[in-house]
């Protein structure tokens, strides 16, 4: 068990951070929306789900790809991944706005009940992951291969795959970009504004309406990213794969204390070094338990997370 | 607009004992003939009434009254409602099949653990706010859930299988296919749950839940040891949990972790959302109505998730409080005041 987790240390770090930039943005459309809201997206793994099916028809209806085809190479390589990619982003950036228009706008009016949005986040997500399983005859899907997974080279023995690269190295860029965006542009100001007092943002102008429609979507946009680079690295999706990731980055936005984006970064790449370290100590069945044991200790000795919160207080 | 739960609860308000004996009495009595009143136009497409009547309908009653002290009397939410009706179900396979204890004598033991384990749940997760507490206790109920799948005690993926019926109590014999008599058990732990709810509610337990749920931060700077009622809520609703598992095993004689899974949880959390959190008869009619729909409309047998779904969606934007809200207790407090 230690021997083999030894002997591969270097390929499970290298295969952790990869798995971990996914986890960081997917924690990024958790982080947003909590960061405005102040509620959890529970709706967010069927966001992240419809983001990989995007992935799956564009490769296989679009640019007419099978299971069989031959592994794609140079421009056009890139040009198919790109396309990809962009569409991810935007199938689960405009649902998570429909989620937000459905699910949260009139409880927000109403304000009464604070389980309501809840509720109805629920509601939607059951929608959204029933309609895809009727859609897919409960069955996974296979995403047709495009790329080679060819390896680069060696590096402390490691193995280092060139899907893995790419994650890493696009993952790193659009965190920076979305980052950037936040701290520099009016609309990211917008959105700061409202996280940090949601009555004086609207008092000084800014339209709350407007920023939280934004919000979900550059959410959703990132956990679409990040569904786009999960169906590159497993080549399979379905109907039900949103749950065990979406609480996954859940955990890992908590970890590095949810509603800061940086925390969002780090706390991804910790959970997904952990993850695959303890699937290889531990068996891959036991995977999902160390999460939630690593969220319930977070938890419990620093409920703000390792950054902590944006908000202050962890008790309302 | 027309409030059927303030009507109601006008009515009661103005009885006098004797009248109020007899709305019980007869409630009562409906409860106990429901098996009798129904006829086979109520069969759904999978079951019989009866059988439709023992589960989903009484189990999701008995469960939505334990989850209805979590969410509805104190506010918490809970997202993993399912363990422990696994650990109470678990309870019940394990001890009945490997030891000669009977389904009476596991009740309490089942009863204890899922008290136990809601107690070593609700002490690191009780001391979080609402959106943390859903998201860690519906990794509890996920991690009984693939415990379950992966030790070999409890028969993974296979579940364990020939699970003893009670044995027969005050002369009634116990088999698989009594569904009536089923009934009746659960109608007993319905009505001492129904009990136990009232009698709390209006004590001291019931005023520091009302005052966690409305606003925590006042209710502790009022003296409210809110974290010490905030457990008792839990551990309660728990029991509840345990007890209806424990039956729920006995009944079906074959439990496997795909009988424990999130949507259970999600089910009964609709059954109280819908019928109208913190208000026992809303929360009954909830869960009469979202265990019977989705089986008698199995003939668009697929999709009647997605419907569930939408169900939940539109009632959330129509009616947030649910169909029958809790009495409005704030309107009495301000009848001092000028108004």
């Amino acid at each position: 068990m230690f021997n083999s987790f030894i002997d591969q240390f270097w390929t499970l770090t290298f295969s952790g951070i990869a798995l971990g930039f996914i986890y960081v943005l997917i924690a990024l459309g958790y982080t947003l929306v909590y960061g405005v809201l102040r509620m959890i997206n529970f709706a967010n793994s069927e966001i992240f789900m419809y983001g990989t099916f995007a992935t799956v028809v564009v490769t296989r209806d679009l640019f007419n790809y099978s299971q069989q085809s031959d592994p794609e190479t140079g421009a056009k390589l890139w040009l198919v991944l790109l396309v990809c990619l962009i569409a991810s982003m935007l199938t689960s950036g405009l649902v998570a706005v429909f989620v937000e228009f459905v699910a949260y706008r009139r409880q927000r009016a109403k304000g009464t009940n604070r389980l309501a949005p809840l509720i109805s986040a629920i509601g939607i997500s059951i929608v959204l992951s029933e309609s895809m399983r009727l859609l897919t005859d409960s069955r996974p899907v296979g995403s047709p291969r495009v790329m080679e997974k060819s390896s680069l080279g060696n590096f402390f023995g490691a193995n280092i795959r060139l899907d893995n690269v790419i994650i890493i190295i696009a993952g790193a860029v659009i965190y920076f970009a979305l980052n950037t965006f936040v701290k520099r542009s009016r609309l990211g100001k917008g959105i700061r504004a409202v996280s940090m007092n949601e009555e004086t943002a609207t008092l000084m102008g800014v339209n709350l309406n407007g920023i939280i429609s934004i919000t979900f979507l550059f959410g959703g946009l990132m956990t679409g990213a990040a569904s786009f680079f999960y169906t590159l690295k497993y080549e399979n999706t379905g109907f039900n794969i949103g749950f065990s990731l979406g609480i996954a980055a859940f955990t890992a936005a908590v970890l590095g204390g949810i509603g800061n984006i940086k925390g969002a970064f780090y706390g991804g790449l910790v959970l997904g070094l952990l993850e695959t370290y303890a699937a290889s100590i531990l068996g891959t069945q036991w995977k999902s338990v160390t999460v939630f044991v690593i969220l319930v200790l977070v938890l419990y000795f620093r409920p703000n997370g390792i950054l902590g919160e944006a908000l202050q207080k962890t008790r309302a | 607009m027309f409030n059927l739960r303030d009507y109601g609860s006008n009515i009661w308000d103005n009885s006098g004992r004797l009248k109020r004996m007899l709305i019980v009495l007869v409630a009562i009595a409906l409860a106990i003939s429901a098996p009798f009143l129904g006829g086979t136009w109520l069969n759904t497409p999978i079951a019989s009434y009866e059988s439709v009547l023992v589960f989903p309908i009484a189990m999701y009653v008995l469960m939505a009254l334990g989850l209805n002290i979590v969410i509805g009397k104190s506010g918490l939410l809970d997202l993993g409602y399912v363990a422990f009706f696994a650990i109470g179900a678990y309870t019940m396979g394990f001890l009945g099949t490997t030891t000669s204890l009977n389904t009476w004598e596991i009740l309490p033991i089942g009863i204890g653990l899922a008290m136990l384990s809601g107690l070593i749940l609700g002490i690191p997760a009780l001391k979080l706010r609402g959106d943390y507490l859903a998201i860690i206790t519906l990794g509890f109920g996920e991690i009984v859930r693939i415990v379950a799948l992966n030790s070999s005690k409890t028969g993974g993926a296979n579940g364990i299988q020939d699970i003893p019926t009670p044995p027969s109590i005050f002369g009634i014999y116990y088999s698989f296919d009594s569904h009536r008599y089923f009934y009746w058990t659960m109608l007993v732990l319905i009505l001492v749950t129904i009990w136990m709810i009232r009698r709390l509610s209006i004590r001291r337990a019931g005023r520091a839940w009302e005052s966690i749920r409305q606003d925590e931060d006042a209710a502790e700077l009022m003296g409210v040891a809110t974290f010490k009622y905030k457990i008792w809520a839990f551990v309660l609703g728990a029991s509840v949990g345990g007890g209806a598992g424990v039956i729920y095993a006995s009944k079906t004689l074959f439990i496997s972790p795909d009988n424990f899974t999130l949507q259970v949880s999600i089910t009964i959390l609709a059954c109280v959302v819908f019928g109208g959190m913190g208000n026992i008869w809303g929360v009954i009619l909830g869960a009469i109505v979202l265990g019977y729909l989705p089986d008698r409309i199995r003939f668009i047998s697929e999709a009647r998730l997605l419907v569930f779904g939408l169900a939940l969606v539109f009632m959330m934007n129509l009616r947030p409080d649910g169909i029958l809200p809790r009495k409005k207790r704030e309107k009495l407090l301000v009848v001092g005041d000028k108004k």
